[in-house]
C-alpha cells in the first residue's frame, strides 16, 4: 500500500550534520537507554561513513538482532573483526569509499583474554579461570560488561588500526554506569576493603577488626564457602597493578578530545529521562556530547493541525465523509493503477482486492473514515507527546538528528543506509 | 489453575516493556477481587510508587490503599531483618562497617544478594501475611540469578545457615501451585526474542514455572479485509483519493499516510507475535492494548488492569 506522498526522512529543523561529527572524531560511542535503538543508530552511523568516507570504519555492536548480524557478516561469538563484503553494498545499490567492519563484544572471551594479558603467570592465570566464582564474577560484578566494552575500544583504539571506531555500549541499568566502569575497577583492585579481606587468610593474623564479620559471615554462609572468595581475590590482586594502569589508559580514551558521545534516545518518557541525565553527566565530567539522536519518531504530519480538523471531521461524521465520496466509488474502480503497477504480481494482487470492494457499501467505507479519524487522532495524541519532550531535550545539544519510526525492524545494510540517511543528509 | 490463585507472581521481561506497569495492573486486579497483596519492587530503583501515583515507598510494606500494600527490596534491609529474627544480633539501625563488607562479599560472591531479597519475598509468602505477592522483578538476566539463586547457594556453599534457608526456599518456588513467572514482552523483534531467550532459560536453569507471557503495548487493528481493500484504494493515488483532495484539500495527505503508518506498524507486530506464538506454542498469552492517552499512573494501571481482567474472565 503506497499513499501519494510517501513519508520521507527528512529531519525537522535540525542541524544534523553528523558528517561533521564524524569527520572530527576517531571514536563515537553511542548510548542510552535499553531498546532506543543504540546498536542500530551505531552500525547505521558506521556504514554510512563507511560509504561517505575514504576511510577504514569499525563498528564494534554488543548485542545486534540476529538479522542484523547476519547482515554486517557477524555469526556466532568472539571477538574477530570482520570486513563487510564490497559485494554486500554492491547489493543494496551502494558503493562504499571505505570499509566496514565489524566485531561483536563477547564479554566472556575479552575477560578470559584481559586475564591472561594480566595475569605474572600462567600458573595464576589459570587458577584465575578456572575458579568457580570467577565466571560468576564477570556476569555480576562491577558492570563488567561496561568494563569490557571499554576496554576493548581502548585497545582497538590504541591499536591504530581504524580511522573511526563507532562503539556500541550494552544495556545497562543506567546508561551513565559505563563512564564510571574503568574508575570503579581501578577503585576495585585498589580498594582497602579488599585487602583488608585478604588479610587474615594471607597472613592468618587475627585481624581484630574483621573478627564481628568473620564471626557472622562464617555462621551464614560456613568458613570454606569464605575461604573460597579470599583465595579468588587473592589471585585477582596479583593483576592489580596492571589493571589499575589500564584503567587509567581505558579512562583516557574516554577524555580524548577526538572521542564524542551518542546519546540515543526515543521520545518516551522513560527513555528522556536517562537521556538528559546522561547529558548533564558528560559536561559534568567534560566529556564530549557529539549530539542527540532522537530515535523512532512519527512523521510530522500527525501535528498539522488542518489535518488534525479532518481527522476530528472523519470521525465524527463518517457519513457525511462516505457520502460524499460514494459517487465516485459508484463508477466502479479508478482508471489509475492499470498501467501504473510495478509488477504484474502487484497488479494480480489488486484486482484481486478489487472484487471485495463493494462500492454501493457506505456502511463500510464511513467505518474506513471513522477508523482513520481516530488512529489519526491517537497517532496525535502521541505525536504531541513527544513533541513536548523533544521541546525539553532541545537545550541539552547543540547537535541533533531526528530518525523516524520505520515501518520495519532494521535487518539488512539497505536498512542501516536508510537510517544513516536521517543521520546524515546528503 | 488461575493466575491469581497463585501465592507468588514474578513480573519480569526486557527493560522498558511494562513490568512495573503491568505488575501494578495485576495487583489492581488481586485487590479488586478481594485479596490482600503485597507488590515489592525487586531492584530498588524502579518507578513501582510511581505507577500509584503515591511517594517512594521503602523496604516496610506501605498500604497504600485497602488490601494494597508496596515495599522496595532492600538487601541490607532484608540480612538485618534476617539476622534479628534468626542469630537475635542487636545490629542496631544500621549494620555499620558490617554492611560495606557485606556488600563486598556480596557482590563478589553470587546468590548473596539475591537468596536475601528472594528469602524476604519467600519468608512473605510462607508467612501468609499477603494472599498473592507480585514481585516487579529485575529484567531478563539477572532474574535468573534471583530465581536460581537458591540452587547456586546450594551448590557454591556446603553449611551455615543460609545453606539451610535454600531447602524451603527451593520447595516453594519450584511449587508450580505457589509460584509462577510472567513474561512481559511487546510485540517487536527484540523483546520477542528475548522473550524466547528468557522463557528458554528459566525452563533449564530454574524450577519456576512460567505461567503467561503478557504481551503488552498491542496496537489496534485498523481495518479488516474488506475496509483494508477500500483504505488501499484511498491511499493509493487515483481517482478516489483525487476526489478526496479536492473535497478536503491538502489535509487529506497526513491523515492517510498516519494511517498506512499504523496499518504497517501494527502489521509488523502481527508478524513478531504470531512468531512468539509459534515458539511457545505452549504458553498462555494475554494481550494488553497499547494506550494512547496517558500511558503513566493510576489511570493507565486502571486501564491495563480493567484489560486483564478482561483476558483473564
Ligand atoms: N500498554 C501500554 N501502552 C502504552 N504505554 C505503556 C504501556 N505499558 C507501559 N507503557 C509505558 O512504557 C514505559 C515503560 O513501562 P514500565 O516502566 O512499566 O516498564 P518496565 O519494564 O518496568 O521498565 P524498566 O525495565 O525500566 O523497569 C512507561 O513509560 C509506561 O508508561
Ligand atoms: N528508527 C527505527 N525504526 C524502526 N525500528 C527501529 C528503529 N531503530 C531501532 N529499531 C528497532 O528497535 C529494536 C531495538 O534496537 P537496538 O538498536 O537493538 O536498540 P538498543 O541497542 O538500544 O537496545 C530493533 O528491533 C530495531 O530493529
Ligand atoms: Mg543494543
Ligand atoms: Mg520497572
Amino acid at each position: 500500500m503506497a499513499t501519494a506522498r510517501p513519508h520521507r526522512a527528512t529531519p525537522r529543523g535540525t542541524d544534523a550534520r553528523l558528517d561533521q561529527l564524524v569527520a572530527a572524531s576517531d571514536v563515537v560511542l553511542t548510548c542510552g537507554a535499553g531498546g532506543v535503538g543504540k546498536t542500530s543508530v551505531a552500525a547505521a552511523l558506521a556504514a554510512t561513513a563507511a560509504v561517505q568516507l575514504d576511510a577504514k570504519v569499525l563498528v564494534l555492536t554488543v548485542d545486534p538482532a540476529k538479522r542484523l548480524a547476519t547482515a554486517m557478516g557477524l555469526s556466532g561469538f568472539g571477538n574477530t573483526e570482520t570486513v563487510v563484503g564490497r559485494d554486500a553494498f554492491a547489493a543494496v545499490g551502494a558503493q562504499p569509499r571505505g570499509e566496514l567492519w565489524a566485531a561483536m563484544l563477547d564479554t566472556r572471551a575479552s575477560w578470559d583474554e584481559l586475564v591472561g594479558r594480566h595475569a605474572p603467570d600462567e600458573l595464576t592465570r589459570d587458577a584465575i579461570l578456572a575458579n568457580p566464582l570467577y565466571r560468576n564474577l564477570i556476569s555480576t560484578f562491577v558492570q563488567s560488561h561496561d568494563y569490557i566494552a571499554m576496554e576493548r575500544l581502548h585497545e582497538i583504539h590504541a591499536s591504530g588500526r581504524y580511522d573511526l571506531v563507532v562503539v556500541d555500549t550494552p544495556p545497562s541499568r543506567h546508561a551513565i554506569d559505563l563512564l564510571d566502569a574503568p574508575a570503579r575497577m581501578a577503585d576495585f583492585f585498589a580498594s582497602r576493603l579488599l585487602r583488608w579481606l585478604i588479610a587474615p587468610y594471607r597472613s592468618r593474623l587475627a585481624n581484630l577488626a574483621s573478627k564481628p564479620f568473620q564471626a557472622v559471615a562464617d555462621r551464614l554462609l560456613g568458613a570454606s564457602f569464605l575461604a573460597d572468595i579470599a583465595e579468588f581475590f587473592l589471585l585477582f590482586q596479583s593483576m592489580y597493578d596492571g589493571f589499575v594502569e589500564r584503567a587509567k589508559s581505558v579512562e583516557q580514551t574516554l577524555r580524548d578530545p577526538t572521542t564524542s558521545f551518542l546519546v540515543v534516545t526515543t521520545l518516551e518518557a522513560g527513555p528522556v529521562q536517562e537521556a538528559m541525565f546522561f547529558c548533564d553527566e558528560l559536561e559534568r565530567r567534560g566529556l564530549r556530547l557529539g549530539a542527540l539522536v532522537c530515535n523512532r519518531t512519527l512523521p510530522p504530519g500527525l501535528g498539522d493541525p488542518a489535518a488534525r480538523r479532518l481527522a476530528d471531521h472523519w470521525q465524527r461524521h463518517p457519513e457525511a465523509a462516505a457520502a460524499t465520496l460514494s459517487p465516485v466509488a459508484d463508477h466502479g474502480p479508478p482508471a489509475a493503477g492499470s498501467d501504473a503497477g510495478p509488477d504484474r504480481q502487484d497488479r494480480d494482487r489488486q484486482d484481486v482486492d478489487r472484487q471485495d470492494v463493494d462500492p454501493q457499501d457506505r456502511d463500510r467505507l464511513a467505518q474506513v473514515f471513522t477508523t482513520m479519524g481516530q488512529s489519526f487522532i491517537d497517532y496525535a495524541m502521541l505525536a504531541a507527546r513527544e513533541a513536548e519532550l523533544a521541546a525539553r531535550l532541545a537545550p541539552l545539544a547543540e547537535r541533533r538528528a531526528v530518525v523516524p519510526q520505520l515501518d520495519h525492524d532494521i535487518a539488512d545494510l539497505g536498512h542501516l543506509l536508510e537510517l544513516g540517511r536521517a543521520l546524515w543528509p546528503t | 489453575m488461575g493466575l491469581l490463585d497463585r501465592r507468588l507472581l514474578f513480573v519480569t521481561g526486557k527493560g522498558g516493556v511494562g513490568k512495573t506497569t503491568v505488575s501494578a495492573a495485576l495487583a489492581r486486579c488481586a485487590v479488586a477481587g478481594g485479596k490482600r497483596v503485597l507488590v515489592c519492587q525487586a531492584d530498588g530503583v524502579g518507578s513501582l510508587a510511581a505507577a500509584f501515583d503515591v511517594p517512594p515507598v521503602g523496604f516496610d510494606p506501605v498500604e497504600i490503599e485497602p488490601g494494597l500494600h508496596l515495599m522496595a527490596m532492600d538487601t541490607e534491609a532484608s540480612l538485618r531483618e534476617y539476622l534479628k529474627l534468626h542469630l537475635r544480633l542487636p545490629l542496631g539501625g544500621r549494620l555499620g562497617p558490617l554492611a560495606s563488607v557485606f556488600d563486598f562479599v556480596a557482590g563478589a560472591a553470587p546468590g548473596v544478594k539475591e537468596i536475601l531479597s528472594v528469602g524476604k519475598i519467600a519468608y512473605e509468602v510462607r508467612e501468609r501475611h499477603f494472599d498473592l505477592v507480585v514481585v516487579d522483578a529485575p529484567a531478563s538476566g539477572h532474574v535468573i540469578s534471583q530465581l536460581a539463586a537458591p540452587q547456586g547457594i546450594r551448590e557454591l556453599v556446603k553449611v551455615g545457615l543460609i545453606r539451610n534457608e535454600t531447602e524451603w526456599m527451593g520447595d516453594l518456588l519450584a511449587d508450580p501451585e505457589v509460584t509462577a513467572v510472567l513474561l512481559v514482552a511487546t510485540p517487536e523483534e527484540m523483546p520477542v526474542t528475548e522473550t524466547l531467550e528468557l522463557l528458554g532459560r528459566i525452563r533449564s536453569e530454574t524450577e519456576v514455572s512460567v505461567a503467561a507471557i503478557v504481551v503488552n503495548r498491542v496496537l489496534p487493528e485498523l481495518f479488516n479485509r474488506r475496509e483494508g481493500a477500500l483504505f488501499d484504494r484511498l491511499a493509493e493515488p487515483g481517482d478516489w483519493q483525487d476526489e478526496l483532495v479536492r473535497l478536503n484539500g491538502d489535509a487529506v495527505h497526513p491523515v492517510l499516510e498516519a494511517a498506512a503508518l499504523a496499518t504497517r506498524l501494527r502489521r509488523s507486530r502481527a508478524s513478531h507475535l504470531a512468531r512468539l506464538r509459534e515458539a511457545a506454542p505452549d504458553v498462555a498469552q494475554i494481550y494488553l492494548p497499547f494506550l494512547f492517552a496517558r500511558p503513566h499512573g493510576t489511570r493507565a494501571v486502571q486501564l491495563l488492569a480493567d484489560a486483564l481482567a478482561a483476558e483473564l474472565d
